[in-house]
């Protein structure tokens, strides 16, 4: 129910990027392309976000930080890689410390490409997810409506303790 | 018996009409932001959209208490809102005005994050720093009516700024704390870019978090209605001039937002302390010698 697109939340989260593309996530900020005209707000706390921005690729000392970010947002939620590197791992791929792009450790809806992404293309990905975000929320009130009463709905991209620990309740509740 | 029924419709318009209004006001409030930034900004009703939003979500509590605190949060808020456009006394809506904000730092420490609970210890600051200046408010108001009751305002035959212009001076200046406008959104910012970001909502989202909306916009009806009683009198062109007067105000107060950076809460305890001494002291002072 309701149009939450209108009020996307976002969260950004700096890799190990090389300051590139969070310099352009900024720049849509600015009232020269001023993201906050389709409702953007620039959060920095997780769990009021519904939007996570990734800029930079992933490695070893970031990677938990990234999942505790994603397990910490509430549902429905939208990830969106963005510039190469958060795609890929871009130039710094082959570094013996890297685990590769955004996608090695949580899973990403939308990727916006560039180096650094521009800050139109990043608009355009935030776009992208605002409709995503609005087909989740919708998809999340169907399923409220068809299963009144029953637990939640289980989300395939599990990460958190307490998701997997209830999605075992279930699978021995139908066992039963 | 009239004016009863009156007093009973101010308060119903309140508890139904606030929301929307401060919603409206939020609105406004960021459009002008962003205009004088030279951006284009949200439409006018995204605090509205935002609210939707937020009961939309998933519900995560680190700490199941913080809804209830909250909960009593709002109910408070709306009862010292409500007892203030009934034309109650004055003094009693005020106290009840600071309960509420105990209430908020309670639900902003109930988390026990560490951000969170720095919040909380800075909001109580700031209520230490706005409370001298609105109870002050109330002894002047007595001084100059004869009674607490805020009602009383509408039989003065000429609005009260004339006995009481430094009480305005700082209880405006108090409003500035209180409604967390920089320079003093010590305790919690509306935008991204200090050192404390979410200040004591940090640890509130979906659900709670509306609920805390709900309250801001219930409280700054309240806070731009108490700007009232000082122009409103018997003649009815002063409900006039008081609107015209609440929206300079509102825009005076979303240029002070745009041009200023926080400051330390040293330098605004000092700082509110000062103007409230000198302001309501020295209003206080030539009121009770004239009298
Ligand atoms: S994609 Fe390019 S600009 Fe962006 S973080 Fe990587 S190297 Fe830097």
């Amino acid at each position: 129910m309701g149009k939450v697109k209108k009020s996307p939340w976002l969260l950004h989260y700096d890799g190990s990027s090389c300051n590139g593309c969070d310099i352009e996530v900024l720049a849509t900020l600015t009232p020269v392309y001023d993201a906050e005209r389709f409702g953007v707000v620039n959060t920095g706390d997780p769990l009021q976000a519904d939007i996570l921005m990734i800029t930079g690729g992933i490695n070893q000392q970031n990677a938990p930080v990234v999942k505790q970010l994603y397990d910490q947002m509430p549902r429905p939620k939208v990830v969106v890689a963005v510039g190469t590197c958060a795609c890929s791992g871009g130039v710094f791929r082959e570094c013996y410390n890297m685990l590769g792009g955004a996608d090695s450790t949580i899973p990403i809806d939308i990727y916006v490409p560039g180096c650094a992404a521009r800050p139109e293309s990043i608009m355009d990905g935030i776009m992208k997810a605002v409709e995503l975000f609005q087909k989740r929320s919708d998809e999340h009130d169907r399923y409220e409506k068809e299963h009144k009463g029953e637990a939640g709905p289980v989300d395939p991209n599990i990460n958190t303790a307490r998701d997997k620990v209830r999605m075992k309740e279930m699978k021995g509740a139908a066992d039963v | 018996m009239n004016h009863t029924i009156l007093y009973v419709i101010g308060a119903v318009l309140y508890i139904v009409g606030a929301p929307f209004l401060g919603c409206l006001m939020d609105g406004v409030e960021r459009k002008l932001s962003a205009r004088m930034q030279g951006r284009i900004g949200p439409p006018v009703l995204q605090p509205w959209y935002d609210f939707i939003k937020l009961l939309n979500k998933q519900v995560v509590t680190v700490d199941r208490a913080q809804f209830f605190i909250l909960m009593s949060y709002l109910v408070l808020m709306v009862m010292s809102g409500a007892m203030f456009f009934s034309g109650n006394d004055l003094l009693m809506t005020f106290f009840v005005l600071s309960t509420t904000g105990t209430f908020l730092y309670f639900a902003a420490i109930v988390p026990s994050s560490p951000y969170s609970s720095m919040a909380a210890s800075r909001e109580l600051i700031q209520e230490v720093c706005y409370e001298p200046a609105v109870l002050l408010l109330s002894v002047g108001f007595y001084l100059a009516t004869g009674t607490f009751n805020a009602r009383a305002v509408f039989t003065q035959n000429t609005s009260l700024v004339m006995f009481l212009p430094g009480f305005l001076a700082a209880y405006l200046f108090a409003m500035i704390i209180k409604l967390r406008i920089s320079p003093f959104d010590v305790s919690t910012s509306h935008h991204a870019h200090q050192e404390l970001v979410q200040g004591v909502t940090t640890e509130m989202g979906a659900r709670n978090l509306a609920l805390f909306k709900l309250a801001e916009w219930y409280e700054m009806v309240f806070l731009y209605g108490v700007v009232a009683i000082f122009i409103l009198n018997s003649s009815p062109v002063s409900i006039l001039a008081a609107v015209l007067v609440d929206l300079a105000v509102f825009f005076c107060f979303v240029l002070i937002d745009n041009t200023n950076a926080r400051v330390k809460w040293e330098n605004m305890l000092g700082l509110s302390w000062a103007v409230t001494g000198l302001c309501s002291g020295v209003n206080l002072l030539i009121l009770m010698m004239i009298r």
